[in-house]
């Protein structure tokens, strides 16, 4: 019953929720919300590079996620006012992306594709780059597991330990990146940072240890982009805006959850 | 009768943009003694601290460390997010999962077994400072470093507080630098006081340390009771130019909240 396709589909979006969950509960737990904004809709300049020299998608937006993840992050280090920043460029990195794209002469481009994602036509080539990806994230974040928690608690408990807050700051951004790499095909560059906040919000009213939200983040991910995908086969919809749609839904049942039943 | 050298810190400052918010400090911090840094707001206490634990960059100077040395670092205040869970327990872990025999040892100094499993968001803040001591403690630190430990707890909290940092002194032998508004805690509780104004105005003993000119200057003549902070006004010179106001009664009270409007530097 499963064609070959929609086997692909799935197989992606599990890529994608393994890889963007962990990240996912960093950007919560340090208020990265824009962050990933930013670094998202700067892959659509990517993805206008990748069109105009005939390189990859994956390559292009894989470049520009790292400038921009780099650019916000050193920014944030210099104290600026990052929300007022980071809505700039947030918007105005999609804003010269989509004028940028329309310069590319020749093709008749598709931006929805790169928009709101097209999880269908996921090539075997793609889920190849999207589960290295998503391999690189999980064993990143893994190794700096520790680092990461106590320097998003406290910057100067993390120095009188030992650990360079920038440094890690630094992998998560990088790991950012990738996130941003592997998910752009799945649910597009606009709803990549719902696929980062809204799995970590739904799995924490369940948690009690950050180890516990991450995995709950990665299952709400897994569970949400699968019938999302089952929902848009069905009901004919566009698939990546039905997964957020079902990952908002699992977001309101966990939180409105009385508080008796969270007990784990 | 001094201990080993712990800490030196060779004529260091510390710039923040174009401000120099600490010039040329030199510091030595021994085994075992207890040392307090007091000053005004703004008067890089904090700072002095954080360079000290290499959280703050130096831009002149040497910072001497013995070697291997282990540190507990007890912050101002941890701004907790409720949106990330974190027990007690799970804390003690970070970064690196500790023996359960040093735990129990922590536990028995500093009361806080009851509250292993608990969240850290919701406990009270006199609890959550014994909760920071207690993870200072795990490693079995020589210098234990307390940055306004206690603020925003009343003052028989703190007193309590600084009750239990003198016990483990005793204790562990390790050497204690803290940084404090309330002088009262200082006067009583320290071994050595470094006045702190930019650059270091006195140092010493508190009996000496209070009588010194520079220290009244800075404190008035009280330490007891009400604490004035008044008549700041300094007859020495001061290279940096960031604008004190000279002449505006503070009051120097426990509640540190109303003076915030200078303390980005403390």
């Amino acid at each position: 019953m499963l064609d070959s396709f929609v086997l692909r589909a799935a197989l992606a979006g599990i890529a994608v929720a393994v890889a963007a969950a962990p990240i996912g509960c960093f950007v919560v737990w340090r208020r990265m919300a824009y962050f990933g904004d930013a670094t998202a809709h700067a892959a659509i300049l990517g993805v206008a590079g990748s069109l105009a020299f005939g390189q990859s998608i994956f390559a292009g937006t894989l470049v520009v996620s790292v400038l921009m993840a780099y650019l916000v992050s050193s920014l944030s280090w210099r104290g600026y006012a990052m929300d007022t920043l980071l809505g700039v460029l947030a918007h105005s990195a999609l804003a010269f992306g989509l004028v940028a794209v329309s310069f590319v002469p020749g093709v008749r481009v598709d931006l929805n594709a790169y928009l709101f994602g097209d999880i269908l036509a996921v090539d075997a080539m793609d889920l190849g780059i999207m589960w290295a990806g998503a391999v690189v994230v999980s064993t990143l974040i893994a190794w700096r597991w520790s680092a990461l928690l106590l320097s998003t608690l406290n910057a100067e408990l993390a120095h009188a330990s030992g650990i360079d807050p920038r440094r890690e700051q630094l992998v998560l951004t990088l790991s950012l990146a990738i996130v941003v790499v592997v998910a752009i095909k799945v649910v597009g560059a606009l709803l990549i940072t719902a696929l980062l906040i809204i799995p970590a919000a739904a799995a924490r009213p369940l948690s009690q240890t950050p180890e516990r939200m991450a995995v709950y983040a990665v299952l709400a991910g897994v569970l949400s982009i699968l019938s999302g995908l089952t929902a848009s086969w069905y009901l004919d919809t566009p698939t990546g805006p039905t997964i957020v749609c079902v990952g908002a839904v699992m977001f309101l049942c966990t939180n409105l959850m009385p508080a008796a039943w969270r007990r784990s | 009768m001094v201990g080993t050298c712990l800490i030196e810190a060779r004529d260091i400052s510390v710039r923040h943009g174009s401000e120099t918010v600490l010039q040329h400090i030199g510091f030595k911090l021994h085994k075992g003694e207890i040392v307090t840094i007091v000053g005004p707001n703004g008067s890089g206490k904090s700072t002095m601290v954080r360079a000290l634990v290499g959280a703050v960059p130096i831009s002149s100077g040497h910072i001497i460390k013995a070697p291997g040395l282990s540190i507990g670092y007890v912050p101002q205040r941890l701004h907790m997010e409720r949106a990330l869970p974190m027990s007690v327990r799970r804390f003690f872990d970070l970064p690196r999962r500790v023996n359960e025999q040093a735990l129990t040892e922590v536990l028995d100094k500093v009361q806080v077994g009851h509250l292993l499993q608990r969240q850290l968001i919701d406990l009270s803040g006199g609890q959550l400072q014994r909760v920071l001591l207690a993870r200072a403690l795990l490693d079995d630190p020589q210098v234990l470093v307390l940055d306004e430990a206690t603020q925003g707890l009343d003052q028989s909290g703190s007193a309590d507080f600084y009750r239990q940092v003198e016990a483990v002194r005793n204790e562990l032998g390790c050497a204690v630098l803290m940084v404090s508004h309330e002088l009262h805690v200082v006067m009583s509780a320290s071994d050595r006081v470094i006045c702190l104004n930019g650059h270091i105005c006195c140092e010493g003993t508190p009996e000496v340390v209070s009588s010194q000119p520079e220290y009244r200057a800075l404190f008035g003549t009280q330490t007891q009771g009400a604490l004035a902070l008044y008549r700041h006004e300094h007859d020495h010179a001061h290279d940096h130019d960031h604008d004190h106001d000279h002449d505006h009664d503070h009051d120097h009270g426990h509640d540190d909240s109303d003076q915030s409007s200078k303390g980005a530097a403390s």
